[in-house]
């Protein structure tokens, strides 16, 4: 009786398994992709619309590229939010910085009248619960973000003032965050994920902002 | 996205995010082989060789597969890696040190199934590291791998001397010895930190 | 022939060996990565549970139903490749289901593909037994996997935040024992159910032991 197999067995049956298996990944994956998709598309719609100001019912997503604002394609995703008006009311930006624990990522609002931070949510952070955790439950520290100012400078080329967080208690100015006492690096990273975002976003941005301030039938055409 | 320097990142793996300690990734192992001393360190050596190998072939397996838009192959990609990886260690070990293939033995092969090498992988693909990041964060892994296993060999070689309950012995003692460890290591966070 | 219909046989054994006598967690000590990671709390625990049974009675089975045509020579290849397409398949199902359970869970779904408990179970009994037997036997594996999971999760959960399921069930004022749901406590919450087990099967040994010395005493009297 022979003992070792034919290396055509071998190579077929390998074969075999490797084409049902392929068969029903593509299956599975082309039956859950538009579900997971529009579970993406609410999981953003949620998170945007808790950093724009009240009152946001709509949300388009862009895309800025070379400093044009596009629906698709690679660069900074611009979360806009729209009023019952179909007026722009507010735009969602995302940052990252490093915090105690790991990387902070998070979402801000920005609200282009008043030219200032509306409110952030931290998307993913690994800090420690009960200390740098308090960056998303401490309500002075979440104040901060209610009106901080993010004006650019006359040439809108740069941010006017560079937000930084202060020590707690050390605040002066409406661009300041005041810093937890005994979180202080949880609360910086916040305040450079904001910053490094902001800097370089807002600037670009504001040449683009009044293509998108009414929201028309136009969107889904765009290319 | 901010980068993180090489050194970082280096030192994240290996200490302040110790894969055995903090995610509890290659647990199986640092239980089961970590005995003896003198086994222990070749094993976590292997490993992280290991993980070198599928580290980078990880970093181009996503390039290609990103490139055909198939991401959903990547899985069953990563471990047909991982087990190539793992069968040329094991094949080199036989050749160039008989004595160190037979004393490790059916732990060679299960390598395969640590899960720190698919976790390396996996990791390395949502933070989405370029060529040289995933070196470092790779050697990182293995040098944090294998000082947790080392660490845990030596002191588990003290306790087999000493008198404990029986009834702790074995898998219990080991486990709230590594939680001491995991405790422990805890008190680096922050390292590297500058602000 | 009668061998044949021995090993033919389904028995309550089969589903309840591995619940108890071979807990895959407590007794046999495999797949701790995830037993570890993912049971700080009691929803992330069953979901990990679930998602690992499903891909032990799926591929356990097809391994079984396949056991005559598969060379020995490629029989590890391809009890992976079965494996790791069954937990694609949970992992795209998991995400359409709820993208914030995919999150919390996290690269974990994917390492159920180096769970000992799989591959293993793969090569010892699935490609030696029925198919009816191999599910049974799945079954009763992957509920012992699941009952571990939310003993080590309902422990963390209810010291490390206060909180089963979500649901706070001590006052304001307790204060957490935050370590619970950090790695030490992975680590301290099952070695302490080892040493409980442990401790368990030893006082059941010293009971045996005694009705036996008591036996042998009564026929030599």
């Amino acid at each position: 009786m022979n003992s070792s197999t034919s290396s055509t067995r071998l190579i077929s049956t390998l074969g075999l398994v490797a084409a049902f298996s392929g068969f029903l990944i593509v299956f599975v994956f082309q039956s859950t992709k538009p579900r997971i998709d529009e579970n993406k598309r609410i999981a953003i719609e949620n998170a945007v619309f808790k950093v724009v100001p009240a009152g946001a019912i709509t949300q388009r997503s862009y895309v800025l590229t070379d400093e044009r604002l596009q629906t698709h394609g690679q660069g900074e995703d611009i979360y806009a939010a729209y009023d019952k008006n179909n007026q722009l009311i507010g735009i969602a930006l995302s940052g990252a910085a490093q915090g105690y624990a790991g990387i902070i990522n998070l979402l801000y609002g920005y609200n282009p009248r008043c030219e200032c931070i509306t409110g952030f949510k931290v998307i993913k952070m690994t800090e420690t619960p009960g200390l740098g955790d308090k960056i998303i439950k401490d309500p002075a520290f979440l104040s901060n973000f209610q009106a901080l100012e993010a004006k650019l400078n006359n040439d809108k080329n740069a941010l006017n003032n560079e937000i930084v967080t202060v020590y707690h208690g050390k605040k002066t100015h409406p661009w300041q965050i005041d810093a937890i006492s005994g979180a202080t690096i949880s609360s910086r990273a916040v305040g450079k994920a904001i910053n490094t975002s902001a800097r370089q976003v807002l600037p670009q941005l504001f040449s683009q902002l009044p293509s998108i301030t009414q929201l028309d039938g136009k969107y889904d055409k765009q290319e | 996205m901010q980068a993180e320097s090489l050194g970082f990142i280096f030192i994240n793996a290996a200490i302040v995010n110790n894969f055995v300690l903090a995610y509890f990734l290659g647990i199986c192992p640092v239980l089961g082989v970590s005995g003896k001393l003198n086994t222990a360190l070749p094993m976590g050596l292997a490993t992280m060789l290991v993980m070198l190998i599928s580290s980078l072939c990880a970093f181009a397996i996503n390039i290609i597969l990103s490139n055909f838009d198939i991401e959903f192959l990547r899985l069953i990609a990563f471990i047909a890696v991982i087990a190539s990886a793992v069968q040329l260690v094991e094949m080199s070990m036989k050749k160039f040190s008989p004595n160190l293939f037979r004393a490790l033995g059916i732990f060679l092969p299960l390598i395969t199934t640590n899960c720190a090498i698919l976790g390396l992988a996996l990791f390395q693909t949502a933070k989405e590291y370029d060529f040289l990041q995933s070196l470092f964060y790779s050697l990182g892994a293995g040098t944090g791998f294998t000082l947790a296993i080392v660490l845990m060999a030596g002191l588990r070689e003290k306790l087999d001397l000493v008198d404990v309950p029986s009834v702790s012995r074995g898998a219990a003692m080991s486990l709230m010895l590594a939680g001491i460890l995991s405790l422990s290591f805890m008190g680096f966070t922050g390292l590297g930190v500058t602000y | 022939m009668t061998s044949r219909n021995k090993d033919a046989q389904i028995t309550m054994d089969d589903f309840l060996v591995g619940i108890w006598r071979e807990n895959p967690v407590f007794v046999m000590l495999l797949g701790m990565c995830p037993v570890l990671a993912v049971t700080n709390s009691v929803v992330n625990s069953l979901a990990m549970g679930l998602a690992t049974t499903f891909v032990l009675l799926g591929s356990s089975t097809l391994v079984s139903l396949l056991r005559n045509f598969i060379p020995k020579e490629v029989r590890i290849a391809t009890y992976i490749i079965i494996i790791a397409t069954f937990v694609t398949v949970v992992d795209y199902v998991i995400q359409a289901i709820s993208l914030d359970l995919y999150n919390a869970l996290g690269a974990f779904i994917q390492l159920i593909v180096v769970n000992c408990i799989i591959l293993g179970r793969a090569e010892s009994y699935a490609s030696k037994n029925s198919m009816l037997k191999t599910f049974i036997n799945s079954l009763g594996m992957g509920l012992g996997f699941c009952i571990a999971l939310l003993c080590l999760g309902a422990v963390r959960e209810l010291l490390g935040a206060g909180s089963l399921l979500g649901h706070p069930i001590f006052g304001p004022g307790f204060e957490p024992w935050v370590i619970m749901i950090l790695p030490p406590g992975g680590f301290f919450v099952l070695g302490c159910w080892l040493l409980l087990f442990s401790w368990f099967k030893q006082s059941r040994e010293h009971k045996n032991q005694h009705k036996t010395t008591a036996e042998v005493a009564n026929h030599a009297g």
